[in-house]
C-alpha cells in the first residue's frame, strides 16, 4: 500500500504525464460544452418550479412562491391518479418483463440447434429496434373493433372489445406491449450470464441422476441470481418513468383515468396548457425521486453484487 | 447405448421458442398484409396475415404523396449528420475518461458531470425553454444538438477502451506517439465492433426520434418522419375520439386510410431492417458490455 503511494506521487508529478493533460482536455471540451448547454443550464430552469412564471416577466423578475406549486400539486386528486397510474404501469412492466425475459433465456439456453436458436434471437430482438409510432400503428391494426385479437377472441366466442379506449384494459395493453417489445432484449444479459456458468456442474448433477427440470431449478437459476438482481435494481430508477414514448402514443382522453402517467401529464400541463411553473414542479418531483431511487439502486448493486458503472 | 430419442422436453422447448418468435412477428406481418390489401377489406378486418384482394394503392398513392418524401429525407438528413456527431463526441469523451484518475487527473469531475446529466435532468419545460432561447426552434439544429453527447454510449465505449491492454499505449509513447496517435492509429482500429454497436445505438435513436420533432418544428418541410407518422396516427386517435360515441369512432376508423398508414409505417422500418442484420452480431456484446461490465 505504502509503495503504491509512493510510485503514484512520482507518475504525478513527472513532466510528460503533466503534459498529456492538454490533449485529454481538448477533447473533453466540445462534448462538455453541449452537455452544459443542453443539460446544465436547463436545470437552473428549474427555479421556475418555485415561482410564479410569467413568460413576459422571465425568469429573474418573476415572484417565488415558495413550496406553494408543490402544495396546491400535492392536494390535486389528479396528481395523484396519475402517480399511482405510473406505478403500477412501471412495476408490472419491470416484473413482466423479468420474468418473461428469464423464462425465455432458459428455453433458449436448454435448445441445442444453433441454427434454429439464431434465428429466434433475431426475430426476438427485432421489435425492440422500433419505435412506439410505428408500434402504436400497428397496435391500433391488431388491437382494433375489427382487428385480429378481436377475431381470434371471437372465435372462442367472446364479444368484440374496443381495447384501445377501454379503461379496464389500456394498463394491460401498456404492460403487455412492453413485454412483447422488451423481453428478447432484455433476455441478453440473462443469455450472456448463462454462457458464463461451469458445464462441469451440469455433468456431475446428471451423475447425480439430476433430469431437465432439476438442473435449471437447481444450476442454472441460482446461478443468474446475481444479474437478475442486478438488472432489478439498476431498474429500480425508472419507476416514475411507465414509458412517455409507448403511453403517448396509445392513449387518447378517453383512457386518461387509467393511463396518464407523470411524463404525459408534465407534457399537457407545461406545453400544451402552457402551466409553465405546474409543469416543470411535476418534472422536478419526478426527476428528484428518480435520482434519489437511482443513487440507491446503484449502492445496493455496488453492496450486493459489486457492480460499478465507472 | 445411446440412441436419439425425440423427448417432449425438446419438443416443448422449440415449441414455445417458435411461439415467442411467432408472436414477435405477427403485428408485422399482420400490418405488411393490410397495406397490400384494399380498403375495404382492412377495414372490415378480413385481413389476417396474409393480403386480401391484393392491391399497390396504398403504395402508389404514397409514391404520390411530397410530405412522406420530405419528411423520409429529413431524416435521412438527420440520421447521417446526428449520428456522426454522436461518434465524433463519443470517441472524444470515452478516450480520457476510460484513464485512470492517475494518468487523467480532473478525470472525476469530468466523469461526475457526465454521469449526473444522464441520471438528473431539468425536464421537459427548462429544455423547452432553452432551446426556445437559443432560437433553435423550428430548425434542425433543434433535432441534432441536444443529444449530441450520448452519455450511455460512451460509458460503454469507454469501457470498451478500459479493457485495452495498457501496454499498447505505453509503447507508442515510447515511439513518441501523443494521446491523438494513440486514440486514432491504435484504440479506433481496434474498437470497431464497440463502434458498430453504438453507432447502431445512436442510427436507432435518431430515426426512431419523433418527440423533438414535434415540439421544436413547426414547418412542414423540416418535420422528421416519425413526427409525421405520429401525427397521422393522433389525428384519427385522439383528437375526435373524446366527443365521440363507440359507432362513431368505429366508422371514423373503418373510413380513416388504414391501408396507407400502414403502408407508410412499413417503408418507414425499411432503413432499420437493412441495418439491423449487419449490425446485430455486434450489439449483444456491446449490450452486455454496457450492463454488466464493471
Amino acid at each position: 500500500m505504502e509503495s503504491n503511494k509512493l510510485k503514484v506521487k512520482n507518475i504525478k508529478f513527472t513532466k510528460t504525464t503533466r503534459y498529456r493533460q492538454l490533449p485529454y482536455h481538448l477533447m473533453m471540451l466540445p462534448g462538455m460544452i453541449f452537455l452544459i448547454i443542453f443539460h446544465i443550464v436547463p436545470m437552473g430552469g428549474l427555479i421556475m418550479a418555485f415561482q410564479n412564471y410569467i413568460p413576459i416577466k422571465g425568469l429573474i423578475h418573476s415572484d417565488f412562491v415558495g413550496l406553494k406549486n408543490f402544495q396546491r400539486l400535492f392536494r390535486l386528486p389528479t396528481f395523484w391518479s396519475v402517480l399511482r397510474n405510473t406505478i403500477i404501469i412501471s412495476v408490472g412492466k419491470l416484473v413482466l418483463v423479468t420474468i418473461v425475459a428469464i423464462t425465455f433465456a432458459i428455453l433458449l439456453n436448454e435448445c441445442r440447434n444453433v441454427k434454429f436458436k439464431r434465428l429466434v434471437q433475431t426475430t426476438v430482438y427485432l421489435p425492440h429496434f422500433l419505435s412506439w409510432v410505428i408500434l402504436a400503428v400497428m397496435f391500433s391494426n391488431i388491437f382494433s373493433y375489427s382487428g385480429i385479437i378481436n377475431q381470434l377472441g371471437g372465435l372462442f366466442g367472446k364479444e368484440p372489445v374496443m381495447f384501445m379506449i377501454s379503461n379496464s384494459w389500456f394498463r394491460r395493453i401498456l404492460i403487455g406491449g412492453e413485454v412483447w417489445k422488451e423481453f428478447g432484449y432484455s433476455a441478453i444479459v440473462y443469455v450472456a450470464a448463462m454462457t458464463g456458468i461451469d458445464p462441469t456442474l451440469y455433468e456431475a448433477a446428471g451423475i447425480d441422476g439430476a433430469n431437465r427440470l432439476k438442473k435449471i431449478l437447481y444450476i442454472t437459476l441460482p446461478s443468474i441470481v446475481p444479474t437478475i438482481v442486478l438488472m432489478t435494481t439498476l431498474n429500480m430508477g425508472k419507476i416514475l418513468s411507465g414509458g412517455f414514448d409507448q403511453v403517448f402514443n396509445l392513449y387518447s382522453p378517453l383512457v386518461y383515468r387509467t393511463g396518464d402517467i407523470i411524463d404525459t401529464y408534465v407534457y399537457r400541463m407545461g406545453l400544451v396548457d402552457l402551466q409553465y411553473s405546474n409543469g416543470t414542479a411535476v418534472g422536478l418531483f419526478k426527476s428528484l425521486i428518480s435520482f434519489i431511487l437511482l443513487i440507491a439502486a446503484y449502492k445496493i448493486a455496488d453492496k450486493t453484487v459489486g457492480y460499478r458503472v465507472f | 447405448m445411446k440412441r436419439k430419442k425425440i423427448k417432449i422436453s425438446d419438443v416443448l422447448i422449440y415449441a414455445f421458442l417458435l411461439f415467442c418468435g411467432l408472436i414477435c412477428l405477427i403485428p408485422i406481418i399482420n400490418t405488411v398484409a393490410i397495406s397490400f390489401s384494399d380498403r375495404t377489406s382492412a377495414a372490415m378486418g378480413a385481413v389476417k396475415l396474409w393480403p386480401v384482394n391484393f392491391t399497390l394503392m396504398s403504395y402508389k398513392n404514397m409514391m404520390k404523396e411530397t410530405q412522406f418524401w420530405t419528411s423520409f429525407l429529413v431524416s435521412v438528413k438527420r440520421v447521417i449528420i446526428g449520428v456522426f456527431l454522436n461518434m465524433v463526441l463519443s470517441v472524444l469523451m470515452a478516450y480520457p475518461l476510460s484513464k485512470s484518475p492517475i494518468k487523467f487527473r480532473s478525470k472525476k469531475i469530468y466523469m461526475w458531470t457526465v454521469v449526473f446529466t444522464m441520471l438528473f435532468s431539468g425536464g421537459l419545460v427548462p429544455t423547452f425553454m432553452v432551446i426556445n432561447h437559443l432560437r433553435l426552434m423550428d430548425t434542425f439544429w433543434a433535432l441534432v444538438l441536444p443529444g449530441a453527447v450520448p452519455v450511455f454510449n460512451i460509458i460503454i465505449l469507454m469501457n470498451f477502451f478500459k479493457a485495452l491492454p495498457e501496454s499498447l499505449e505505453e509503447s507508442a509513447y515510447v515511439d513518441g506517439a501523443g494521446p491523438w496517435t494513440v486514440l486514432l492509429k491504435i484504440y479506433l482500429p481496434l474498437s470497431k465492433a464497440s463502434l458498430a454497436t453504438i453507432s447502431l445505438f445512436a442510427i436507432v435513436n435518431h430515426w426512431n426520434a419523433y418527440f423533438d420533432g414535434k415540439i421544436y418544428i413547426n414547418s412542414l418541410n423540416r418535420l422528421p418522419l416519425q413526427t409525421y407518422i405520429q401525427s397521422l396516427a393522433a389525428s384519427i386517435n385522439t383528437n375526435m375520439m373524446a366527443s365521440m360515441t363507440a359507432e362513431e369512432i368505429q366508422e371514423q376508423l373503418a373510413v380513416s386510410s388504414l391501408t396507407f398508414n400502414s403502408a407508410k409505417v412499413i417503408v418507414s422500418m425499411i432503413p432499420i431492417l437493412l441495418i439491423y442484420p449487419f449490425l446485430q452480431r455486434y450489439f449483444v456484446s456491446g449490450m452486455v458490455v454496457g450492463a454488466v461490465k464493471e
